[in-house]
């Protein structure tokens, strides 16, 4: 297996579902830090059996709500002085605004475009959120 | 207490708060005159971004008979909307001129946005394909009317339960009183979809058949809710001659009906029903509209505050 240096301080996001890892990295804006930034892919795991990591050599903040809506099952490890300080396990938030949009083309949020997108879980197990104007249902496993 | 709400989902209110409106309801039914004056001085916009004359006509008819005025607009293009008004501006504006506002619109939670904005109670008339609360009211004030309970009672639907909204926010309504059971009459095409089975049927253990020919079930019934089915709605015509005979009621099958049964229909119908059954003591499609009026009376006057 590869090794990566263990970094001292910063962030690890780990267990995230193999193949998701781009997306967060993407997400978090990491192809254009300038700070020491992994991608590991693919590693093995006895949880989930392959998973990705992300480590971030560097404190930064991120919205834990959008990443739990991009893989809720992944965990944050917050490093200082190379010790785990807080792990934070991610999970489906309630309510999300502005982060997925309403693909319902008959939905009010088609025309008025000053009106915040909002969704609420429905349903944690199968991932499914429900628009706050028109009930169509947003599945976040079929992103 | 009602007063200050808006309606925007038909389960907004709670089971009691609906008893609330259907009481007073009876009341005005008992009684119109009483109430003929309860909002002198009160004026109703009604907001309608597509044509709906039916609805718009029962709510100005309820506003009229409680004493109010109405102002608004029945089409968009005769308003600020063809300028490209947004709803919030629209609404924010109506609030300075109107005491409660009903708002029709062909997109799906328009009026729950308005609301948002509103400083005045907002009534939904029917978002698109989405909910017509009122209608569910009218629904249950006929059944209750009728019946004098809202459970106890075998209820089917008949025709397209795919698409049609007043029996997805019937059966939900329904669903919320004790021992009610349904049977749900449908081409395989247009069958109720599954969250109505999974989320408000198979949830709340509440005792349902699908079938297919009404005529093998008719004597069951206490309720029979028709709505229509469109031919467009078929894949091949074949399967829509073979099914269409079934989709409509006439003398023949009400033969077979309980002779304290009642038939329902949210109107408007095209053939579904034929004229002869019009005759029929157990026909209740033209009281129902009736009740409509009658339950948005109550309505504006329970939202507005005026019944004290």
């Amino acid at each position: 297996m590869l090794t990566i240096n263990s970094i001292k301080n910063g962030i690890v996001i780990d267990h995230i579902k193999a193949g998701y890892g781009m997306k967060i990295f993407e997400y978090l804006g990491l192809d254009k830090a300038d700070y020491t930034v992994a991608l590991i892919m693919n590693a093995p795991s006895e949880k989930i059996g392959r998973k990705d990591i992300i480590k971030i050599e560097n404190a930064i903040d991120i919205d834990y709500t959008a990443l739990g809506l991009i893989e809720p099952n992944a965990t944050i490890n917050i490093i200082e002085n190379e010790k785990i300080k807080e792990k934070i396990n991610l999970k489906l938030p309630e309510r999300v605004e502005n982060i997925i949009k309403c693909k319902n083309p008959r939905c009010v949020t088609s025309i008025e475009n000053y009106i915040p997108h909002v969704f609420y879980l429905v349903d944690e197990e199968k991932g499914e959120y429900r628009c706050k104007y028109c009930d169509e249902i947003y599945k976040v496993h079929d992103k | 207490m009602l007063k200050g709400r808006h309606l925007i989902d038909p389960m907004d209110f709670t089971k009691e708060e609906l008893n609330e409106i259907f009481d007073y309801a009876e009341l005005i039914i008992k009684n119109p005159e009483k109430y003929s004056h309860t909002c002198d001085g009160k004026i109703l916009a009604t907001l309608f971004y597509e044509p709906s004359t039916r609805t718009r006509f029962s709510f100005e008819a309820a506003m009229l008979r409680l004493g109010g005025r109405v102002i608004g607009f029945s089409e968009p293009n005769s308003s600020s909307v063809a300028k490209g008004e947004s709803i919030a501006d629209t609404i924010r504006t109506v609030s300075c001129y109107a005491d409660i506002a009903v708002m029709r619109h062909p997109k799906e939670g328009a009026p729950q946005v308005a609301s948002t904005y509103s400083s005045i109670p907002v009534i939904n008339a029917g978002d698109g394909g989405h909910v017509h609360p009122t209608q569910t009211l009218t629904d249950l004030l006929t059944i209750k009317s009728r019946f004098n309970r809202l459970s106890n009672l075998k209820v089917g639907f008949c025709g397209d339960l795919k698409f049609g909204r007043t029996v997805h926010s019937l059966i939900k309504a329904l669903s919320r009183y004790e021992n009610n059971s349904f049977i749900l009459i449908s081409p395989k095409e247009l069958k109720i979809p599954d969250y109505i089975r999974d989320e408000v049927l198979n949830k709340n253990n509440i005792e349902y058949r699908e079938v297919e020919k009404i005529e093998d079930v008719m004597g069951e019934l206490d309720i029979l809710y028709m709505t229509r089915v469109q031919r467009e709605r078929f894949f091949n015509e074949e399967e829509y001659l073979r099914l269409k005979d079934s989709y409509i009621i006439d003398g023949e099958k009400m033969k077979k009906a309980k002779d304290d049964m009642i038939v329902m229909h949210p109107l408007p119908r095209v053939n579904e029903i034929s004229y002869e059954v019009d005759e029929d003591k157990r026909a209740y499609y033209f009281k129902q509209a009736k009740y409509g009026m009658f339950v948005r009376m109550a309505l504006i006057s329970k939202l507005l505050g005026v019944d004290e």
